[in-house]
């Protein structure tokens, strides 16, 4: 009989540019049992912002996660909102939409970049990231930086979209429609991606709401939730139904996160048409007091901000649950048999952050 | 030039790490990878073994645990090797310093040669920061040789 092994997988890993870390306990090329070890990329944030000042806590809750930073922003800034009884004008709830548009098609192209590295197709990585960049360049023009943007703040957003703006953004969304459609033929057309992962990383409907998975990962097993249908920012008056698709596999949940890019590109075209006049930030004034939830819904799922604040300039509590927390025990759970060749393709198809989980 | 000179002027491998921090600067060394930006032209490739890298790119601020895979992957460069140390969280800290598990800088843990402020850091430093690496690189090991033979 041949005994157990522990391999370790990660912290370096050449697919992933986080340090994810498991231990893998093998028999043979199976996977008995994996184990996450976390901790690399901890960084104090929930306790930094209890010394910071409120205002400028936004800026480090832009810095969860570089990858969604708007959402987190957002989800900061409705948060203040809510508990300090801000109105926000109607232009800056569409521009808010639009921009987190763009930040979920930007992290999603970056994943299918990602995947596609993990099968081993580099070409199909670099046209994914190449496409990418028309997004990018949206972002720099309309917000001013690539990655950190600080666009929002609390009462509004800090920039318009001027006449030229919009005429760019147009014009790219065109090119990049063009450009994606030819790698989401490749990915739900080419045999060798679906040998990958068809029937790979199962995960069946009651184990996805039982082990509470959310985002992609939960529709990608056939249950319509999603938060934008809460109507934050301006969702609530644009039209759009949840992607789901119920195969239960890595690959149901990639073509749910592929098609989710055609839904980000309609609604930022709805967005556009839609756009309201007038100002775009009202004054605020006060300091926070109460407690709020506030749950909106990122690249990878369902982001949750609790915030508790006592009227003075910092905040007394500051909890956030990432999706990707949420998303671990389902991982945990499809990892538990698969062979050790398929474990970065269904690490992958969580679409992990660990920057995010680990604050 | 010898033949180990050529290649190291010619193709330098990169090997990145990501210490912590945001990931900000982490999609922002990869998309230096990819067609706009593209490094490869300079020879320089994307490598998942230490053993094999020539430049190290760190992001995002050190704290203990991430700092000892740092040494680890360092100490198992083969020299000469050039540290780079990409955005404000990999220099100094950042937004982050005083938050009370993390060094100030990864220069906390391993020695650093080149660093590009910014947060994110922009990916035109970063292709800057790269070829004067390649400049770097050719230097030590003049030295490197000239130590040896
Ligand atoms: S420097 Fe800024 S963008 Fe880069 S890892 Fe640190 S916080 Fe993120």
């Amino acid at each position: 009989m041949i005994g157990k092994t522990v391999i370790p997988f990660g912290p370096q890993h050449a697919v992933f540019p986080e340090p994810f870390h498991w231990r893998l306990v093998m028999e043979e090329e199976r996977v008995l049992d994996a184990i996450p070890g976390i901790g690399y990329m901890h960084r104090g944030i929930e306790q930094l912002a209890t010394r910071m000042e409120f205002a400028k806590t936004l800026f480090l809750a832009e810095r969860v996660c570089g990858i969604c930073s708007f959402m987190h922003a957002l989800a900061y800034a409705e948060s203040l909102e809510k508990l300090m009884d801000v109105e926000v004008p109607p232009r800056a709830k569409y521009l808010r939409t639009i921009w987190a548009e763009l930040a979920r098609l930007q992290s999603h192209l970056l994943w299918i970049g990602l995947a596609a590295d993990a099968f081993g197709f580099e070409s199909l990585f670099m046209q994914a990231w190449r496409v990418r960049e028309y997004v990018m360049d949206m972002v720099e023009f309309t917000e001013g930086g690539r990655v950190m943007t600080s666009s929002v703040t609390i009462g509004g957003v800090r920039r318009d979209l001027h006449e030229e703006a919009i005429e760019f953004l147009l014009e790219n969304l065109d090119k990049l429609e063009v450009g994606f459609e030819e790698v989401y033929q490749v990915f739900t057309e080419d045999p060798l991606i679906k040998h990958r992962t068809v029937g790979v990383g199962i995960l069946s409907k009651e184990d996805s709401i039982r082990l509470g998975a959310v985002g992609p990962t939960l529709r990608g097993s056939g249950v319509a939730q999603d938060m934008r249908m809460l109507g934050y920012a301006a969702y609530g008056e644009l039209e759009f139904q949840p992607v789901v698709e119920d195969s239960c596999d890595s690959y149901a949940r990639m073509v749910v996160r592929l098609k989710e890019c055609f839904q980000s590109i309609n609604l930022i075209r709805q967005a556009i048409k839609k756009l309201p006049d007038g100002d775009v930030l009202v004054k605020v004034r006060g300091k926070p007091e109460g407690e709020v939830v506030t749950r909106i819904e990122q690249p990878r799922g369902e982001l949750l901000y609790y915030i508790k604040a006592n009227g003075t300039k910092s905040l007394e509590r500051f909890r956030i649950r990432t999706p990707t927390l949420s998303n671990l025990p389902p991982l945990m759970h499809m990892i538990k048999g698969a062979c050790l060749a398929d474990v970065p393709v269904i690490t992958l198809s969580i679409d992990t952050c660990i920057a995010c989980t680990e604050r | 030039m010898s033949l180990v000179a050529l290649s190291r002027k010619k193709s330098p491998w990169l090997l990145h790490f990501e210490t912590g921090g945001c990931n900000g600067c982490a999609i922002e060394v990869w998309a230096c990878l990819t067609p706009v930006y593209d490094v490869e032209r300079f020879g320089m490739v994307n490598t998942g073994n230490p053993k094999h890298a020539d430049v190290l790119i760190v992001t995002g601020c050190v704290n203990a645990r991430s700092g000892r895979v740092l040494r680890n992957l360092y100490s198992q460069m083969p020299e000469p090797k050039v540290v780079i140390a990409v955005g404000v969280c990999a220099c100094t800290g950042g937004i982050f310093h005083d938050s009370y598990n993390l060094a100030p800088g990864a220069d906390r843990a391993i020695p650093v040669d080149i660093y590009i402020p910014n947060c994110a850091a922009r990916p035109e430093a970063i292709i800057d920061s790269v070829l004067h690496a390649v400049d770097l690189l050719e230097e030590k090991g003049r030295s490197y040789d000239a130590r040896r033979s």
